[in-house]
Formats: C-alpha cells, sequence, structure tokens
C-alpha cells in the first residue's frame, strides 16, 4: 500500500503528510479506496458461509448415492442383429440412458466387447481402433485396451465402464453397467 | 459512482423557517426510511423562533472516523463521510461524542450509528439530496458555487469553523453575510455569546403577556 496516495484526501488532524504519520495511520484509513482490511467479523462469515457449504456438498453427495442405489439394474435391452455386425467391425448406441453413449466392437467372430464412449479423463469420445487393439481418445491421446478397457496411455487412469453383454436368438444384449475403479 | 464535483452543498440557517420539510423529506429515504439523519435544531427557544438545520458537513479531517476505534466509519473519494459501515460498527457512540456538529445518530435497534450521508443513494446519481430538494426556503442548497453566487449576492460561502484551536475545513459550506470579513466561524467562542435580539420584537411579546 503506497503512502503518499493520491486518493488519500482526509487530512490527518495535525495537518502533516502522511509519511510522517504514525504507523496506525496507514493500517486504518479513513478513505474507503485505501481501506483493504478484512475484518474479523466478514472473515468468520466467510468460514462459516463456506463450510456450511461443504456440508450441504456432503449432504447432496450422500442423497446421489442413495439415489444411485434405489435405482436398481439398468434394463436389459437389445442392441443390434449379430449378422449386422461383421468381425471387425463396431456400432454405436445409448445405454442405459439417451445420454450414455456407448460403443459394442466385434473384435472377433465370437468376441463382443462394449464399453462406455466417455474417457474416464474428461468424457470426450473414445474411438475404436481395432487393428491397433485399442480405444483411442483424440482429445488428449489417450489409450485404452481394447480387451478389457483398461487405460494404456495417455491421461486417463481409470478404465472404461464395461457393459456387460448376452448373446440370445442372434442378437446381442446390453445386460449391464459395470464400473471398475 | 460518485457526487459530481461542481455540485456543493450550502446551508444557510438564516433562511430556515424551520418547517421540518427537511425532516420529513430525510426519514422518506429509501436507505434509512423511517428515520431522519438531519436534525433541526432551535436556538435560544425562550427568545427566539430561529432554528438551524444540521447536516454533515463531511470534514476534511473527520472527527467521528478519527475516534472510531473499530475502523468503521470511511470516506468515499468524493469527500462524503459515509455511515458506519455494519459489520464493523460495535455502536459504541464515540462517533457520537466527538462529532463537533453532533451529527452522527446511534441507532440502537441496529447497534449502528447512522449519520447524514449527503443521501449518497441520490447524489451519486446526479440527484440532489432529499432535504435540499424540499427546502422552501433554500435554507438548504445543493448546486454548483455559480448558482449560489447569482442568487445570494449578499452571502458568501464559508467552509472553515474553528472549535478553540482546532480549525476544521468541511466539504459542506456555510452561508454567511458576505460583507463580514470572517475566516473562519468560531463555534465555541459564539456558544458563550450574549443572546442577539436586535429586533426586541419577541420582548414586547413577552411584556403584552
Amino acid at each position: 500500500m503506497s503512502r503518499e496516495n493520491p486518493d488519500q484526501l482526509s487530512v490527518p488532524p495535525d495537518g502533516k503528510p502522511y509519511h510522517q504519520q504514525p504507523q496506525w495511520r496507514n493500517d486504518f484509513p479513513i478513505d474507503w479506496p485505501q481501506d483493504e482490511l478484512v475484518a474479523r467479523r466478514d472473515f468468520t462469515k466467510f468460514l462459516v458461509l463456506t463450510s456450511f457449504a461443504f456440508v450441504v456438498g456432503q449432504v447432496w453427495i450422500a442423497f446421489e448415492n442413495f439415489a444411485r442405489k434405489r435405482r436398481g439394474r439398468p434394463p436389459i435391452r437389445m442392441i443390434a442383429k449379430l449378422a449386422a455386425i461383421p468381425a471387425g467391425g463396431s456400432v454405436t448406441f445409448a445405454y442405459p440412458d439417451a445420454h450414455d453413449d456407448c460403443v459394442l466392437i466385434r473384435t472377433a467372430a465370437d468376441r463382443f466387447v462394449a464399453y462406455s464412449q466417455k474417457c474416464t479423463h474428461l468424457s470426450c469420445a473414445v474411438t475404436p481402433q481395432i487393428e491397433k487393439n485399442c480405444l483411442y481418445c483424440p482429445c488428449h491421446h489417450g489409450f485404452f485396451d481394447l480387451a478389457t478397457g483398461v487405460p494404456t496411455g495417455g491421461p486417463p487412469r481409470r478404465p472404461l465402464p464395461r457393459i456387460t453383454l448376452e448373446i440370445r436368438d442372434g442378437a446381442i444384449y446390453a445386460t449391464g453397467v459395470e464400473v471398475r475403479a | 459512482m460518485s457526487v459530481p464535483a461542481q455540485f456543493e452543498f450550502f446551508v444557510d440557517p438564516n433562511r430556515c423557517i424551520g418547517c421540518q420539510s427537511c425532516v420529513a423529506a430525510c426519514s422518506e429515504c429509501d436507505t434509512h426510511k423511517g428515520t431522519s439523519m438531519i436534525h433541526l435544531q432551535t436556538v435560544n427557544r425562550p427568545i427566539s423562533v430561529q432554528t438551524v438545520p444540521v447536516v454533515c458537513m463531511h470534514c476534511d479531517s473527520p472527527t467521528c472516523a478519527e475516534v472510531c476505534p473499530a475502523d468503521a466509519i470511511k470516506r468515499t473519494e468524493d469527500g462524503v463521510v459515509q455511515t458506519a459501515r455494519k459489520p464493523r460498527c460495535i455502536a459504541c457512540n464515540n462517533c457520537v461524542l466527538a462529532c463537533p456538529f453532533g451529527v452522527p445518530k446511534m441507532e440502537v435497534e441496529y447497534s449502528l450509528m447512522m449519520k447524514c450521508d449527503m443521501c449518497y443513494d441520490r447524489t451519486s446519481v446526479g440527484s440532489k439530496p432529499m432535504c435540499a430538494s424540499v427546502c422552501p426556503s433554500g435554507a438548504l442548497y445543493f448546486g454548483t458555487r455559480e448558482e449560489i453566487e447569482r442568487a445570494r449576492p449578499r452571502s458568501a460561502a464559508i467552509n472553515s469553523f474553528r472549535f478553540g484551536n482546532q480549525i476544521i475545513t468541511t466539504k459542506v459550506n456555510m452561508m454567511v453575510p458576505r460583507d463580514s470579513a470572517t475566516q473562519h466561524i468560531d463555534v465555541t467562542a459564539a456558544m458563550h455569546d450574549e443572546a442577539v435580539n436586535p429586533t426586541g420584537m419577541l420582548e414586547n411579546v413577552f411584556d403584552e403577556m
């Protein structure tokens, strides 16, 4: 804080310039623009309100966890007919909700894997690269193993949620989401 | 936003007719509705009907802020001394006792010192203060110095007050007769003056009673 501030318009009673004034006069200025002190009450109010906000956040998280458990298992839903997917091909689908994009990959004639398409780093859409045996996130060059969904390179640290699959009567069904830590 | 520099406040107690308009207008202000920040003082009531409106003079060295132990009274960059800041004011009454003009009021209900802030909500956006906009006799005037000199050719504005050895200069001006050679208004000396009653009119009234 500069002492000879042009904004300092209040004159001390003895009329002397500010650099000759005691330190407390600079610490507790009368002029509003120089006033930078955070009062103890203001600070206490900030602490109380901030910690209250954290408490509300914890309650909200607990409520969300409870609601998620209550929701139960997602429904079983058909993704595609087996004949529609060639070996080495893939289809995208939404499961369990319309906004949860997933990708189903037929890695071999009898092998299917399906993962959530949201990269575990920042939720970009991952794309399967079957010839390289990986899923690739273009946003930050993240790589996931095609067979297991675990990250093999780039920023992501958690594996992709796996969609459990079931084959019935020549069609492939999604039966659940397996979120792994 | 700040009060435009060309607008100044002029108090002319000679013109005050004691109508209480300023008091009523002040208590209409939205920032302190129902409570008037202006003091309409009587002067030597037994022999005179003279009244004096007292608004905050907005000292260059505000004594109220000097004595505030809680650092609650602040002066904005346009020179207006504001009401105590609510989070800091401890309702200690130091400012009420210290102000040489007797302006600050302790609002016990809110534990807050409140005072005339020249209607900061109005003057900072270019309007006139409540009291000056209603005063019918021009005892309270808010405008430019040219306007007041044109309207009151026999008065001069003075903003220097003497209390013992202390001289206080203020943002608000007091009108004094132009031909008087007054440098400061010597408040403490005037307190001990003999009551002046040049016309003797009221003395006759009392004689008849």
